[in-house]
């Protein structure tokens, strides 16, 4: 399970001041502030604008243009279906299916009690072991049937 | 008695549960009473073997694989240990014929050292080119990098020593590297297992670049989906700054050099240089029109070098064994070697480094061994998701950036992926729109237009509606795409959809398809 501090804007001013030296310090003060509250709230994008001396809509832009970054708090645990060509060479699209019917999701949804979300991504670079898919860090290669049960069983434990 | 074994820390490993095999070995170590040395080396790349734990033994290293922690016990029990026989044993690795074929000077090491130890590197012959290059001084590095004949790996085929040159010549208060280490292709592993199997030939290489151009910082931009690699590469900069070898006084010398990870935030876009650039400076990855080229107003307005992770990882072995011993491999203006990804439905699939020339046919067929479900290949779509898609008909083409240009494909970033007869090229051509709509950047109106009206195009013919308009339009959209786009995104997506179409007009037969029963 991944926990993430509750956002207060004291916490949010001290990350990017961590940041903020660096330079083009925007992507490295988003990640961090995700990392840290597991979304980037409203609030933390007016400090951000502030701190770095930059419109809000700046950094709006940012944050929706990346697809890592969300500005809702996110399921606990999202597995990642690698969608790509490699994957797909290699029995993806069978395995897609499977797990939208097993979680009873579809790709992009999260499940109501907030546990699981399903999401595709394009690549992992594991093109000779697909299909694979990714659970917060970890990767797992060589997806079938019985490989996935288990991710899934994981992802709601 | 003291036992060394080596089980791979690189992803492909990991997803295929290495971490859980060291930790079965360990306690089979534990039981038996052994003081065990796990070293977490790169793969070697024969990843159907993965996990590949090998055991020193005094006839040398002894694989076995694949190996699953479950297996483990019978597995030591069997003499795993003692390097003896077992269904599973392959024998010393470097005898399987996949890697006996190849010519590793990229991949030397990758799969061998401990990649987090400075010292096996050293002893490897790490850190000679360096040492070659500071006598050089930045000049004689530029030149022996030039007549290499290098050129980028990331898929323009651009000649390193030119872009090398251009920044050395041009003024800035500073001047930056940038490595390009997002590597979103499909198909693509090559950049991956270097930072994760060998991060201090990477280093290196940017050093070496850092010397001949005279820039004092640079940034490898690492794409978020592999953290591994960035954990590996963030670890093995912190060694080389404590050794000396990045900072002030580069080993020793008058030159100054630093490294720096960054990491993207998964748009595929921020592959192409320019995007990559706006995303450091902490904008939106949007593409930059060219001129002005990068190298005389890149990062931050300032001359920047910005390559491929297999280009800089190149410039080690060709300053310390001089361009001739690089530029001998290869054919025509493809020279040297090139790590080439054998992956989707491929028996075989792995890292295969080898010189230029090497034919599609022989990469798929003899090499790769054919189709992992074992029915008929075929298709190949070779330089990743903007690739072409090559039909058996032409397995002859020689691996070399002019060949596969002048059969409308290219080599991209070395990867090949491999369908079987199962495949449907309509489903693939509609695809490769869907994902240039979906990761387009919106700067240029024919990507970001061309590839949502491509998906609509392909629906309505599938749906059988004026199936022979559908295709002129989709043509026309292509032709639209290819020269009207800034980039490579919305330019080099018709590869795949024109490909598709001409070499497998039958899965486009709509008619007949839907005639047929269900």
């Amino acid at each position: 399970m991944l926990s993430f501090e509750p956002f207060t804007p004291e916490r949010a001013v001290e990350i990017v001041s961590v940041h903020a030296d660096q330079e083009g310090p925007l992507l490295p003060v988003l990640h961090a502030l995700q990392h840290a509250f597991g979304h980037i709230p409203d609030d933390a994008v007016r400090i951000v604008a502030g701190a770095l001396n930059l419109s809000r809509a700046e950094v709006h832009g940012l944050v929706t243009f990346y697809r890592d970054f969300r500005t809702e708090p996110g399921a606990a645990r999202t597995i990642k279906l690698c969608r790509a060509e490699a994957c797909q060479a290699r029995g993806g699209d069978a395995i897609a299916v499977m797990a939208e019917e097993k979680l009873g999701l579809a790709m992009g949804e999260t499940s109501k009690d907030g546990q699981v979300a399903l999401e595709e991504v394009f690549c992992l670079g594991l093109c000779a072991s697909g299909p694979s898919a990714m659970l917060g860090d970890r990767l797992i290669g060589r997806l079938d049937e019985q490989r996935l049960d288990a991710l899934i069983e994981e992802a709601r434990a | 008695m003291s036992l060394k074994l080596y089980v791979p820390g690189d992803a492909a490993a990991v997803a295929v549960g290495a971490d859980e095999v060291a930790g079965a070995l360990a306690i089979e170590a534990a039981k038996r009473g052994l003081s065990l040395q796990i070293v977490r080396n790169g793969s070697r790349g024969v990843f159907e073997l993965e996990t590949l734990v090998e055991v020193e033994t005094p006839e040398g290293r002894i694989g076995y694989g694949p190996v699953y922690a479950d297996e483990v016990p019978a597995m030591v029990e069997a003499g795993l240990f003692e390097g003896k026989p077992h269904p599973r044993r392959v024998g010393r690795p470097e005898e399987l014929p996949f890697l006996k074929r190849q010519t590793r000077l990229t991949f030397a090491r990758c799969g061998i050292i401990d990649p987090q130890s400075l010292e096996d590197y050293r002893a490897h012959g790490g850190y000679a080119g360096l040492e070659r290059a500071l006598s050089l001084g930045p000049a004689g590095i530029v030149e022996e990098i030039t007549r290499s004949g290098l050129r980028g790996r990331g898929g323009a085929g651009f000649p390193t020593g030119v872009k090398w040159k251009t920044t050395a010549d041009a003024t800035g208060d500073r001047k930056y590297l940038v490595c390009n280490a997002d590597e979103g292709d499909s198909g693509t592993f090559a950049d991956r297992m270097i930072m994760e199997g060998d991060p201090f030939l990477l280093i290196e290489g940017m050093t070496i670049a850092g010397v001949a151009v005279g820039a004092t910082k640079g940034y490898i931009y690492v794409r978020s989906e592999y953290p591994h690699a960035i954990a590996a590469m963030g670890r093995a900069i912190e060694t080389a700054r404590r050794a000396g070898l990045l900072g002030q006084g580069v080993a020793g010398s008058s030159y100054a050099f630093d490294l720096e990870v960054r990491v993207g935030a998964g748009a595929y876009v921020c592959g192409e240089e320019t995007a990559l650039l706006d995303s450091l400076e902490g904008k939106r990855g949007q593409v930059r029109a060219k001129p002005p080229l990068p190298a005389h107003e890149g990062l931050f307005g300032r001359p920047t070098v910005i390559n491929n992770v297999l280009s800089f990882a190149a410039a080690p072995f060709i300053l310390a064994e001089g361009a001739e011993a690089y530029r001998d491999y290869g054919v025509g203006r493809s020279r040297g070697t090139m790590p080439i990804q054998l992956a989707g439905n491929i028996r075989n699939g792995g890292l295969f480094e080898t010189a230029f020339g090497v034919t599609l046919g022989e990469l798929v067929d003899d090499i790769g061994g054919g189709t992992l479900s074992g029915r008929l290949v075929r298709a190949v779509q070779v330089g990743g998701p903007l690739g072409a898609y090559f039909p058996r008909a032409l397995f002859d083409t020689p691996f070399d950036y002019e060949a596969f240009a002048a059969r409308d494909g290219l080599i991209g970033h070395g990867g090949v992926v491999v369908f079987d007869d199962t495949v449907d090229m309509m489903k693939q051509a509609r695809f490769a729109l869907e994902f240039c709509a979906i990761e387009s950047c919106g700067k240029c109106t024919p990507c970001r237009i061309g590839a949502v009206r491509g998906v609509e195009t392909v629906d309505k013919l599938s749906a059988g509606r004026e199936p022979a308009r559908q295709i002129e339009i989709l043509r026309d959209l292509c032709e639209t795409m290819k020269f009207g786009s800034l980039c490579a995104l919305g330019g080099f997506t018709p590869y795949p959809v024109m490909s598709a179409l001409t070499h497998f007009p039958e899965d486009f037969a709509v008619a007949e398809r839907l005639a047929e029963p269900a």
